[in-house]
């Protein structure tokens, strides 16, 4: 029989306001144990929480982004469980009332993994286990969260992989979170289940959590995947429980059962009054909002013209593709400009982080100034990539490289007077085209545009060559 | 009788120096605390201090404020910088909180006389100050029944003149009971007119702070000066209580309102006093109306449902992690909390703790919680209706006078229908001050209490004023104390 894998998500994303969500501490990673403290945070009785406005605000940007409904009325409600890194006893959490509902993130496909809601929360504190004592450290405790969950929509490996990649691009793009998973700031558990394909009934699922990267999340869903499939072929059923992944063994392991759930007594937290969020307040939020990741690569493609597979690496990361809309404006042709960026300034940003910040030594004006020159037959495509080479060496702008008489094209006699020469001088290469080796000709326009130190058009070049060979 | 304007009279004529007044009272305390148990913690040292900081002042010719220089004290679970704050429990025992509760900071402010920290039902769970970790306080009338509770060392210590007046927490009667049971003044505020922050939460949605002291004036005195907005606790109310220029207004038609329901099953003594306070307020040209309110008999187990449902969540905090009480022999995280919560909480605390988890839990949180909240609904719409009969409502503040000690730790649901009469008023969040209208025939003293509407302490105060000018008699000092 074959089966069908259906998992959905719940995915935790630090948000990046600096303060916390219900104290005025620091949200700063790191820092020396318990420093980025105070009363409020580490629950001191008779603290009481105040709720940072710019954590509904960031909750709604999320809402918005991935087109759920923002709720008017939205409350917080008490997670109770007991936990040392928790320094009440409950977490301030939304299960009754949350900020945002429903929504949905579309893949590639045009699929569409609808949300659940999206809710606001704080973090918890760290345990940290040395020299066999445990020791905690406070500093991450209350630190804002939204939690997204999605509906059971997923259903390949593939997809899982898209839609994580996918909410990251887009809270990276509304800058709501530095979304990384190494450090945290973006955790996802997953429900996981298998059924026979075709069957509409879904099967008893199990919950995966502690992955650090997408490579583990597809990793432990694989391997869930195949032990709840031979479990079922072998006769068995698959329980309900709550899984640990371990990265090194590439497997799973039970960290409690159903009947060990815990029980967490939610209920409305007193101290907090209802959150009001009034049509205007979404409308100003939404005008704010960048335009997205999805749309943008729509557009570039429909638009200016720019193939689908750059379109994507344009639009990867925001600070691409606001290079990218910079070093556009006004320019005749926009593949120009993607052509350099994704040919040659990507080849000195290697690495995904880097390709993220995107701090390059040209500047999107300077790129633009340079596609310009090329634009308006100043100056011809090689020796446009040539001078972009000593611009991103040096910082300096395209004029620093290109002389007036550069700009001034070749003229009817130095362009006859060069041909000539390249006849003159690859007699192996005129030999060849004659002989009917049509590509020998290149050489030929080569030694014209080398020559000519890129001022020539190379396909009048190559006109007037074949002229002279005859 | 020792009133707050009496001593800002006494110092301003300098009739005696502030050190003078302080030591005074602190000589009190120590000869009286021994029986009255009023005190669990006494901080001379720093009430000297501020005492000669007010003479200072008054020596250089500066006017001082109406609370400047008053000797007062704080219920232990009003959180104090540096002082130990144990809301009478164990599992607190040796904690000094790191910052001031909004309300001392005010009064700090104001260099109020803090003469130190008075006994309490253990986190305010009680009506007898006996679950008190350190036992209970006395009743200064008969040292052999209660003070009340929770705030039972604040009434005892003001009842008996060891201190002027005193803040208490009421969560369901806890400030207005143990005042009736004291024969002195005590004013619950209206829920989000006095800022909570800083106070070790019991019940966080009924919790609220308010002062007991020996005359009305005093109690709206001292509420002008705590009602103040506070931005650090989201249930604060932009709000500055001004009850003082309104409280000789006369209250000739004022329609006070009394229901039935208020007075069944209250014993006859307190229903007496209770009907000739009416008569008084007859005398003064107030209009008495009769009415019913049938949803008081959902109150008590809706008050015992919500509160102990938030007392559940609010104590898990105390695990001997971070302050407070640890147990010494353990074997790992999971049974070090277990046993340091086993050892560290009284009978009283586990039993409602167990209580709010258990309506809290799955499979009962709608049977239970869900269904105490949609009551607390009904209470509130029944209250706000029977305000559109009466301008304030009179009832007894408890059914009955001080009990003898010992009789309640014998019978917790006998003592928790002792507060039939003022949980209502927390569940609508409402204003109440208990006002003394009495003595029974062995002469405890007798409360009755006035509720008024939401912000409406100026109207129910007011209205306690002019009662206490027609009766001035059953204001009483005790034998304790200093004599003023």
């Amino acid at each position: 029989m074959k089966y069908e894998l259906v998992a959905g998500f719940e995915t935790h994303i630090e948000l990046a306001t600096k303060t916390k969500i219900f104290c005025g501490c620091t949200t700063q990673f790191g820092g020396e144990p318990n420093t980025h403290c105070c009363p409020v945070c580490i629950g001191l009785p008779g603290t009481l929480p105040k709720l940072n406005r710019q954590v509904v605000r960031y909750g709604i940007m999320a809402g918005l982004a991935t087109h759920g409904e923002i709720a008017e009325i939205s409350k917080m409600d008490r997670k109770n469980y007991c936990y040392p890194d928790l320094s009440k006893a409950y977490q301030i959490s939304q299960l009754y009332a949350p900020l945002t509902i429903g929504g949905y993130v579309e893949l590639s496909s045009g699929k569409k993994i609808r949300l659940h809601h999206i809710h606001i929360e704080e973090d918890a504190g760290k345990l940290i286990h040395q020299h066999g004592d445990t020791y905690v450290d406070y500093n991450r405790g209350g630190v804002p969260l939204i939690e997204i969950v999605s509906e059971p929509d997923i259903r390949s490996i593939d997809e899982a992989r898209e839609y994580v990649e996918k909410l990251q691009q887009v809270m990276r793009y509304i800058g709501i979170s530095d979304c990384k998973m190494q450090e945290g700031s973006m955790r996802c558990d997953v429900n996981i289940s298998v059924r026979p394909v075709g069957s509409e009934k879904l099967g008893t699922r199990t919950e995966i959590k502690n992955m650090n990267s997408i490579n583990n999340i597809c990793k432990a869903m694989e391997y869930e995947f195949e032990r709840q499939v031979d479990l079922i072929e072998s006769g068995g059923q698959v329980v309900q429980e709550t899984l640990r992944y371990d990265d090194a063994t590439n497997t799973t392991s039970s960290m409690r059962s159903k009947e060990d759930a815990h029980d967490y007594r939610y209920f409305r937290d007193p101290d907090l009054v209802t959150i009001h969020v009034t049509k205007e307040e979404v409308e100003e939020i939404k005008s704010t909002l960048p335009e997205l990741p999805t749309e943008k690569c729509k557009r570039y493609v429909d638009e200016l013209g720019i193939p689908e597979k750059d379109a994507q690496l344009l639009t990867k990361y925001r600070n691409i593709s606001e290079y990218f809309d910079k070093a556009c404006e006004g320019v005749k042709s926009p593949k120009t400009v993607s052509n350099f960026i994704i040919g040659q300034i990507f080849s000195r940003v290697e690495t995904e982080a880097d390709k993220e910040v995107f701090d390059v030594s040209v500047n999107p004006e300077q790129l633009n100034e340079l596609v310009k020159l090329l634009d308006s037959g100043k100056i011809r495509n090689n020796l446009a990539k040539a001078t972009l080479e000593k611009m991103l060496d040096s910082g300096k702008g395209a004029l620093e490289f290109i002389s007036e008489s550069d700009m001034g094209g070749l003229d009817e006699n130095a362009m006859l007077e060069l041909c000539k020469q390249a006849v003159e001088s690859n007699a192996k290469a005129v030999e060849d085209y004659k002989n009917g080796k049509e590509k020998a000709i290149k050489a030929l326009v080569g030694f014209v545009m080398k020559n000519s130190r890129g001022k020539a058009d190379a396909a009048a070049a190559e006109a007037k060559i074949k002229e002279l060979i005859g | 009788m020792g009133t707050i304007a009496k001593i800002h009279e006494m110092l301003t004529t300098k009739q005696c120096s502030c050190t003078e007044l302080t030591k005074s009272y602190l000589d009190e305390i120590e000869k009286s605390n021994g029986e009255l148990n009023a005190y669990v913690n006494v901080t001379g040292d720093e009430a000297l201090k501020t005492a000669e900081k007010v003479d200072k002042k008054i020596a250089s010719g500066e006017e001082i404020g109406l609370l400047e220089g008053v000797p007062m004290t704080l219920k232990d679970n009003l959180s104090t910088k540096g002082i130990e704050t144990t809301c009478c429990s164990k599992i607190l025992t040796g904690y000094k909180p790191i910052y001031n509760a909004t309300v001392w900071d005010i009064l700090q402010s104001q260099n109020a006389v803090m003469l130190g920290k008075t006994n309490m039902d253990e986190f305010a769970m009680g009506s007898s100050c006996e679950t008190s970790y350190f036992g209970g306080a006395t009743n200064p009338f008969n040292t052999k029944h209660v003070s009340g509770g929770s705030s039972g060392g604040v009434a005892s210590a003001v009842g008996a003149n060891i201190a002027a007046y005193g803040l208490g927490s009421d969560t369901g009667g806890s400030i207005r009971q143990p005042a009736s049971f004291c024969g002195i003044v005590g004013l619950k505020p209206t829920y989000g007119s006095v800022s909570r922050y800083g106070l070790v939460a019991y019940a966080s949605s009924l919790d609220q702070i308010g002062p007991i002291t020996k005359s009305v004036e005093d109690a709206s005195i001292v509420f002008d000066a705590i009602s103040k907005y506070d931005e650090k606790d989201s249930t604060s109310k932009e709000y500055n209580g001004d009850t003082y220029s309104s409280l000789n207004n006369d209250i000739k038609g004022m329609k006070i309102g009394i229901a039935r329901e208020y007075l069944d099953g209250v014993r006859d003594d307190v229903k007496e006093a209770v009907l000739n306070a009416a008569e008084v307020y007859k005398s003064l040209g107030a209009e008495i109306v009769y009415f019913d309110l049938p949803a008081l008999k959902f109150a008590l187990p809706v008050y015992y449902i919500i509160a102990c449902a938030e007392a559940s969540s609010n104590l898990g905090r105390y695990d001997g992690i971070r302050y407070g009480y640890k147990t010494e022999h353990y074997n790992g995280t999971h049974d070090m909390i277990c046993r340091t919560r086993s050892e560290g909480f009284g009978e009283e605390v586990k039993r409602r703790i167990l209580l709010g988890t258990y309506v809290l839990s799955a499979g009962y949180y709608d049977a239970y919680y869900k269904k105490a909240q949609n009551l607390r609904g009904t209470i509130v719409k029944a209250f706000n209706d029977a305000f559109t009969h009466c301008d304030v409502i009179l009832a007894p503040t408890v059914p009955m006078t001080a009990f003898e000690m010992g009789r309640a730790v014998s019978d917790p649901i006998e003592t928790y229908l002792t507060d039939i009469c003022t949980v209502p008023v927390n569940i609508a969040g409402l204003p109440g001050v208990s006002v003394p209208c009495g003595f029974n025939a062995k002469g405890m003293p007798i409360g009755m209490q006035l509720i008024g509407k939401s912000f409406g302490e100026a109207e129910i105060l007011n209205a306690a004023y002019k009662y206490q000018q027609a009766a001035g008699e059953n204001f009483k000092d005790t034998k304790w104390g200093v004599k003023l």
